[in-house]
């Protein structure tokens, strides 16, 4: 199955995996600006100076943990509340990282630690869904390439934010909000459709993960428990071929 | 004291991203553990998408609705990924007026 799949597979040079891993990482940028230049914006109202907030995206980028973070800096709440509260709400890269080490088991470790840096929401997502590459004899330049445009439009839009405020109309931006999600719905659909379990999957952790946000559970947590239940039904619903697709 | 709280943050998301690199580099996982891990991908968006898409616009969950039914259209439709996504920010942009 495997081999078969490796021979029908042109070899890609790194340049070509590069420029692929850029394009993969286009659709990122698009979700990723507007949230940026919104991060950048509220960082600097909750006091932070442009080269702080800019920091914060350098060293931890993760969108969601740093609206929290600035939030609770304007609110006045402690250091150790604040990294308590970043760690729960990152943990369920925790989880991400797991599932795509694994598929890179073949990449070399000094290359899978920095890969493992640019795990977001996102970036897992879309690297994940391309699981060809991750054979390849370069993959890894993929990956990177994709985690890397990301990550500068991450960087690249907070430090626009705090610098010039939110330069795209309000209603626009407020618009662009969506874009990740959608992009998200974008990602799982074509699995659906090849495959029409998968979606049992996504919806039992759709729905571990409302039940316990309504039950009052930090939404931290709930994504981690509603991934691993829904991941955990795919030892099921999954069957061998369909995790070589 | 910000750059305490960032140093913090920093060390609390990035052990978390790699430390299952060294996880995976000695541990050789049963075949049950390999199916769960290779459907963590589905669940993460499952879990990612709801009952988040609920508060793209928070006073109004109905168009988070509606625009993530236009995303699922378009994308089974087989249309580009970017396509899903400027379809729908432009379902919200017209629904917001």
């Amino acid at each position: 199955m495997m081999n078969t799949e490796a021979v029908e597979m042109p070899r890609q040079s790194r340049l070509q995996l590069v420029r692929r891993g850029a394009a993969a990482g286009f659709p990122i940028v698009l979700g990723y600006i507007p949230v940026a230049l919104t991060y950048g914006v509220i960082a600097g109202q909750s006091g932070l100076t442009i080269a702080e907030l800019t920091l914060m995206s350098v060293l931890v980028f993760a969108g969601a943990a740093q609206f929290l973070a600035v939030s609770m800096v304007a609110a006045g709440t402690g250091a150790i509340e604040i990294i308590i509260a970043t760690f729960v709400l990152n943990f369920r890269h925790f989880v991400m990282s797991l599932s795509f080490m694994n598929r890179l088991r073949r990449i070399a470790l000094k290359a899978k630690i920095p890969l493992s840096l640019g795990l977001t929401d996102e970036t897992f997502t879309m690297s994940s869904l391309h699981k060809r590459e991750a054979k390849e004899e370069y993959g890894s330049w993929f990956y990177a390439s994709l985690m890397l445009t990301a990550y500068l439009s991450w960087v690249g839009g907070s430090f626009l934010g705090g610098l010039l405020g939110d330069i795209i109309p309000s209603r626009l931006s407020e618009s662009m909000g969506v874009a990740l999600y959608a992009m998200f719905i974008g990602l799982l659909i074509p699995s659906v459709k090849k495959h029409s379990r998968i979606a049992y999957i996504a919806v039992i952790a759709m729905a571990v993960n409302y039940v316990f946000q309504l039950w009052g559970i930090s939404q931290g947590w709930a994504i981690v428990i509603g991934t691993l239940a829904g991941g955990l039904c795919g030892i099921w619903i999954l069957e061998d071929e369909e995790e070589e697709v | 004291m910000i750059i305490w709280i960032i140093i913090g943050m920093a060390l609390v998301t990035a052990v978390p991203r790699f430390f299952p690199a060294f996880i995976i580099d000695r541990i050789q996982f049963p075949k049950w553990i390999d199916r769960w891990l290779n459907a963590i991908p589905y669940a993460a968006l499952g879990a990612l998408i709801f009952p988040g898409i609920l508060s793209v616009k928070p006073d109004a969950p109905q168009i988070g609705i509606i625009a993530a039914l236009a995303a699922g259209a378009l994308a089974w439709l087989n249309l580009n990924i970017i396509i899903v996504v400027l379809g729908s920010i432009a379902a919200v942009f017209l629904m917001t007026f």
